[in-house]
């Protein structure tokens, strides 16, 4: 019955939110699909920094290296076709999370997180140096692409309504995709070494191969919200494998919880919104232009005082209440 | 005939500058507990760590089931039923006692590219855990979470997840710290029944609890073995008496 | 190779070593004694360049100093600053992880650098060496060598020798290896704890904006300047090991070599040269070249 009733609510909901497009004006729908894309990049975060307890800082090289990877083989006098192009996207930033993840899953803890940042950094500068991307100028997608069989069009997505929708079911896919991941056999390892991971590698577990493999299935997955990026608003530039971003997208995983998946979620909205309301002249008046200040105080203050996220916020409550907390094992964990 | 599952030859261990054990030699057969003692700082637990595969000998061999393995990481020898538990607890606290086990078992049916299946569905897994549990008495605990066990049942739990993988060797360190006479002797009794399948190395410090289980005892001191012998050998040797047992236990 | 221009190459190579050297030195006694990953320590670098851009007109003209007053300045108000962050936020992020000191000072940079853009502006600078610095030493019959990047090593190998002899010679320096092998024996040895992390913080901080002071003539004052360096830092810490004096300097004139050959050999992709110099490290030394502890 519990089971059921959630089916439904949920089914409303995504009812709901497929209809968003029609009442909201194109600013917001722009919102909504930015919000949406960076839930994706966030939840392929997720499942390095909750999943298998991996903090890359270096996270936006695979997001942008999609993004550019769409842009640069995108004819320029036609749109591209998705049949091939996302899965090269994708590709690419497999392949660069493989190589880079060999050599980083070498290290641990805080270096882990430096070198991370540090390969990042070298996609940045191949980006930002060389010819490779049209220079720090960044390169234009002309043409949004389309997903073509031959010389049928079956999906076009030209307009803001069916852009909506592809994305909002790329996110739904790249959730359910790692919720059944998680909730395998080989998610279950990664909780292990998330946990303790010389205790797997005692019981038989070779865990650098799984860490390799879930490195790899992150950067793929963060491709797909670089590929949308790129379809999204047709520029991209190396400023999307900067390390603000990867600092960014940390900070949605964290912010939202890296205990569940839906987190993610949150955290994207939640810093997505934040960001555009300290920009707007509206709210802030001519602070908004200062905006990098009120944003950096404020995630000062939500990291200091919510270490669990927003997903943690009802359970650090409830501990505070409790006078006497007994050995505080919350089964909110995976 | 004895059936000799693990050997390891004049094994040494430096850290810069420092030898902890040297040249130590050791074999484990099939039906025994072979039993470890020696003052701390003796080179117990190094010589757990280099036998399990976490630290690499600087010198000597180590052979499972007749096989050279020195150079096998820790992984693989567990996967050729080499089983380890940790002198400090290291269960899964936010897991239940069961899926502590299936979490275990599952390194014997990893599936690593089947990414559809549950965990939670794998019979293979779930069969290995309830038989772990059974064998380590714990079947009243299966579904309560793992970290409100009192201090007794975490350490049984600690042996289970190594039983979980059917190994049929076991490295077992300080499997009884903390433990008060009642669940000692529990314990005690598990390694008893165990015994008969497999073939058991304990690092312990309660020389009672020793000389009752123990088939035969290495005795070691600043990373050396001083003696080894059947218990009653090594109760009445001099040098152990003045190294060790002399000290007042 | 031309083996005047191999000599100048190399003086540069060492040059921007001991700069990095200085920078990197700072981070790694931060994290190696605090176990504090700091990732503003860039902007300090940019504060010290943008104290002494903005200081040396008012220093000319109420102190009618010259540029080495300005820089002692400059290092002075960055060692208080240190000492003030320390206290005022710092010293909150013993008890987070790593995790959440590398969010939270990533919320600090965006802090500094509005805040700086608030003060002193967005624009990029030129910064001219003083007089008596601006000239050229003749090497060979052809080329010469700007004497201020003679200074500038100068400056860092002096101040390498200060720490080196307060590091291995006094009290101070002691407590701090100390510290940095074993952090929870320091305090138990009944040595005042907050005191030292202030003292240690408030040196990496005046190390990393001193670089940043006498660099600024070299490679000018600009906004992203605090982040590019405190990557390539980055890379430093984890060549040389983290916690590891030593291993930051050996590190540090690693990258220098790398990085100017690097511009010289392959000048389209020296960027990238540093951290394939890293890639090639993590290879065979996962932990770096001289670990700690």
């Amino acid at each position: 019955m519990q089971a059921t009733l959630r089916f439904f609510c949920m089914a409303g909901l995504l009812g709901l939110i497929a209809l968003f497009p029609l009442i909201a004006t194109d600013y917001y729908i722009s919102l909504a699909i930015k919000i949406m894309i960076f839930s994706i990049f966030a939840l392929s975060l997720q499942l390095l920094v909750g999943g298998t307890g991996l903090v890359s800082l270096g996270h936006a090289a695979f997001f942008g290296i999609a993004a550019y990877a769409t842009t640069l083989l995108s004819p320029e006098s036609g749109a591209g076709n998705l049949l091939w192009l996302l899965p090269v996207a994708m590709l690419c930033a497999l392949a660069y999370a493989l190589i880079t993840g060999a050599l980083a899953l070498r290290t641990r803890g805080v270096y882990f997180i430096m070198v991370t940042l540090a390969f990042s950094q070298m996609a940045y500068y191949v980006f930002h140096d060389t010819d490779v991307g049209g220079g720090s100028d960044g390169i234009y997608l002309y043409f949004r692409p389309e997903l073509r069989l031959g010389e049928n069009v079956l999906l076009n997505i030209d307009s803001p309504y069916s852009f909506f929708l592809f994305t909002l079911g790329c996110l739904l896919l790249v959730w359910a995709f790692l919720a059944m991941l998680m909730r395998s056999r080989f998610g279950a390892a990664l909780t292990g070494i998330r946990v303790n991971e010389q205790r797997m590698r005692s019981a038989g577990y070779s865990t650098f191969n799984y860490k390799l493999v879930a490195y790899g299935i992150a950067g793929a997955l963060a491709g797909i919200s670089g590929l949308l990026y790129a379809a999204k608003d047709g520029f991209v530039n190396p400023e999307l494998l900067a390390w603000e971003q990867s600092g960014l997208v940390l900070l949605m995983v964290i912010l939202g919880g890296s205990g569940r998946l839906w987190g993610a979620v949150l955290g994207a909205a939640g810093l997505t919104l934040l960001q555009e309301a300290f920009q707007s002249q509206a709210l802030f008046g001519d602070w908004s232009a200062h905006w990098h200040l009120t944003f950096g105080l404020c995630i000062i203050a939500l990291v200091a005082l919510m270490p669990n996220g927003l997903i943690g916020i009802r359970a650090q409550w409830r501990n505070r209440r409790r006078a006497y907390a007994p050995l505080a094992v919350s089964r909110s964990e995976p | 005939m004895t059936d000799v599952l693990l050997s390891a030859t004049n094994i040494t261990r430096r850290f810069r500058g420092l030898t902890a054990i040297d040249q130590v030699s050791l074999s484990l057969a099939r039906g025994t507990v072979h039993a470890v003692i020696g003052t701390n700082g003796a080179g117990k637990s190094t010589l757990v760590s280099v036998l399990a595969g976490e630290l690499a000998p600087n010198e000597g061999s180590i052979f499972l089931h007749r096989q050279e393995v020195t150079s096998w990481p820790q992984p693989r020898r567990a996967r050729a039923g080499l089983g380890r538990s940790y002198q400090r607890t290291t269960i899964f606290p936010t897991l239940t006692v069961h899926e502590n086990c299936r979490i275990a078992a599952q390194a014997n049916h990893q599936a690593f590219w089947n990414w559809a299946t549950p965990a939670s569905k794998c019979k293979a897994s779930n069969e290995a855990a309830d038989h772990a549990i059974s064998l380590a008495g714990l079947e009243s605990d299966s579904a309560q979470i793992a970290g409100l066990l009192s201090h007794g049942r975490k350490r049984q739990l600690e042996i289970a997840m190594s039983l979980a993988t059917r190994p049929s060797v076991l490295l077992l360190d300080e499997p009884l710290a903390g433990m008060g006479s009642e669940e000692t002797d529990r314990m005690l009794g598990l390694l008893a029944s165990l015994k008969a399948e497999h073939a058991i190395l304990l690092i312990e410090h309660d020389m009672d609890a020793v000389f009752r289980v123990a088939d035969e005892i290495t005795v070691m001191v600043n990373g050396r073995v001083i003696a080894h012998g059947e218990p009653q050998a090594i109760r009445d040797n001099p040098e152990v008496q003045t190294a060790y047992l002399g000290d007042g236990e | 190779m031309d083996p005047v221009i191999f000599l100048i190459q190399c003086l540069n190579a060492v040059q921007y070593g001991l700069l990095l050297f200085l920078v990197a030195s700072g981070l790694t006694l931060i994290f190696g004694i605090m176990g504090i990953i700091n990732l503003a320590h860039g902007s300090f670098y940019m504060i010290g360049a943008y104290m002494a851009f903005a200081l040396q007109p008012m220093v000319a003209q109420y102190a009618g100093g010259g540029f080495l007053v300005t820089v002692l300045l400059c290092l002075l108000l960055a060692t208080l600053l240190g000492y003030f962050l320390e206290w005022a936020f710092f010293s909150f992020l013993y008890r987070r992880d790593h995790l959440q000191q590398v969010l939270m000072t990533y919320g600090l940079i965006l802090v500094f650098e509005e805040l700086r853009s608030l003060v002193v502006g967005n624009d990029v600078h030129g910064v001219s060496p003083p007089d008596w610095l601006a000239g050229s030493v003749a090497l060979g019959d052809v080329m010469t060598y700007p004497v201020y990047r003679l200074f500038i090593s100068i400056v860092c190998l002096v101040v390498a020798g200060l720490l080196y002899w307060v590091l291995a010679r006094t009290r101070l320096g002691m407590m701090i290896r100390a510290g940095a092998s074993n952090r929870e024996m320091i305090s138990s040895l009944g040595i005042d704890i907050n005191r030292l992390y202030r003292i240690v913080f408030a040196i990496g901080v005046a190390l990393a904006a001193l670089a940043g002071a006498i660099a600024a003539p070299v490679s000018s004052v600009y906004p992203g300047m605090g982040n590019s360096i405190l990557i390539i830092c980055f890379v430093v810490v984890v060549i040389g090991g983290i916690g590891s004096i030593k291993g930051a300097f050996v590190a540090a004139m690693l990258v220098g070599f790398v990085d100017t050959f690097g511009q010289v050999f392959f000048p389209s992709v020296a960027g990238v040269m540093v951290y394939v110099l890293m890639a090639g490290i993590l290879l065979f030394r996962p932990e770096g070249l001289f670990k700690q502890g």
